[in-house]
């Protein structure tokens, strides 16, 4: 309800005070589903540069990343915006789950304390969204609560939303299963890493940023 | 041993956010598998996440929750905003909620009418 209202209000008062300049589009989804990946695609596509790093480790991302005036361009149209990539979503975070995977103690705390936070900062960032574009990852089961969750809140604020199926260059891939479990979204599926698909992205990212 | 705590909606039904979030968030840290009827709200679910990754210690390593919900096609226009308008007010009491540690709940399946849920062989400290 409240945050309807602010909503009602910033569309009331965006044009009087001067609507905000940049569009922001936020990739947001579960841990390993590739949203750096696909920021670092975007960004090389039309920047020419990487926006951050990549890992098979979970919570590689722990920070929100900005990258600022990214312009897209398809079929004569142009689409700019400020490309804003989150930490992944998750309800739990255990330290020893990265001393499997080599680190030491005090850097898998580290790593786990930086990650909670992480969390935290791109839930309170939903806010501040005006298109979310949600990576998940097409071998794995999309209905999850944290999918539903965010899925959830971005309907709450009437944020327009675009599915992006990722890794379909997995055998285990399965779009379907993805348009099923969120039959009222569109869903586009792509390999962020191999660029399959991409363009098709693109043009889903301009008609869901209108 | 595997502790599952029933809680009526009617428990939390008077409840700020806030303390609805803290109140299930202390249950599910006593090493115990809530079921609760009825679900939280969007924006209490993602406080609920917030809460979670505050909590988060050597000891806590979180939650894991699933929510069955039952579809409400087949009703009309007008029930469905008079459901709403309830929900808004009053909570929402239709399906329900199951949420555990991690350390207990490995993970949660679910899909709108069924629920999996795989526990780890995890014993908490008595």
């Amino acid at each position: 309800m409240i945050t309807l209202m602010q909503k009602f209000i910033r569309s009331i008062f965006g044009d009087f005070f001067g609507k905000r300049k940049n569009l922001r589009i936020g990739l947001y989804g579960s841990p390993n589903g590739g949203k750096t990946t696909l920021a670092n695609k975007i960004c090389v596509d039309w920047l020419g540069e990487e926006m951050g790093s990549v890992s098979s480790v979970a919570h590689e991302t722990r920070e929100i990343q900005i990258k600022e005036q990214v312009t897209i361009k398809s079929k004569g149209k142009e689409l700019s915006f400020n490309l804003v990539d989150t930490p992944g979503i998750a309800t739990k975070i255990d330290y020893e789950d990265f001393i499997k995977v080599g680190m030491k103690e005090n850097e898998a705390k580290n790593r786990a304390k930086e990650a909670t936070k992480g969390v935290i900062d791109a839930i309170k960032w939903l806010d501040d969204m005006d298109v979310v574009v949600i990576v998940l990852d097409a071998t794995k089961d999309p209905y999850t609560q944290v999918n539903i969750t965010i899925i959830g809140n971005l309907q709450a604020r009437d944020i327009p939303v675009l599915l992006v199926a990722n890794k379909i260059d997995l055998k285990k891939a399965d779009i379907k299963m993805i348009q099923s479990a969120f039959p009222q979204y569109d869903v586009v599926g792509i390999s962020a890493k191999y660029g399959n698909n991409i363009d098709e992205f693109y043009e889903s990212l301009f008609k869901i940023s209108k | 041993m595997l502790i599952l705590q029933f809680m009526p909606f009617d428990e939390i039904a008077s409840l700020s956010s806030d303390k609805r979030v803290s109140k299930l968030l202390e249950i599910v840290k006593e090493n115990k598998i809530l079921l609760l009827e009825g679900r939280l709200r969007k924006e209490e679910e993602a406080e609920l996440i917030k809460k979670t990754m505050e909590t988060i210690d050597d000891d806590f390593k979180g939650i894991e929750i699933g929510v069955i919900y039952p579809k409400d096609k087949d009703k009309d226009f007008l029930n469905k905003i008079r459901e709403n308008m309830i929900n808004l007010l009053l909570g929402d009491r239709r399906g329900f909620t199951i949420m555990g540690p991690a350390t207990i709940v490995k993970e949660i399946k679910q899909d709108p009418n069924k629920i999996q849920l795989f526990t780890t062989s995890y014993t908490p400290k008595s």
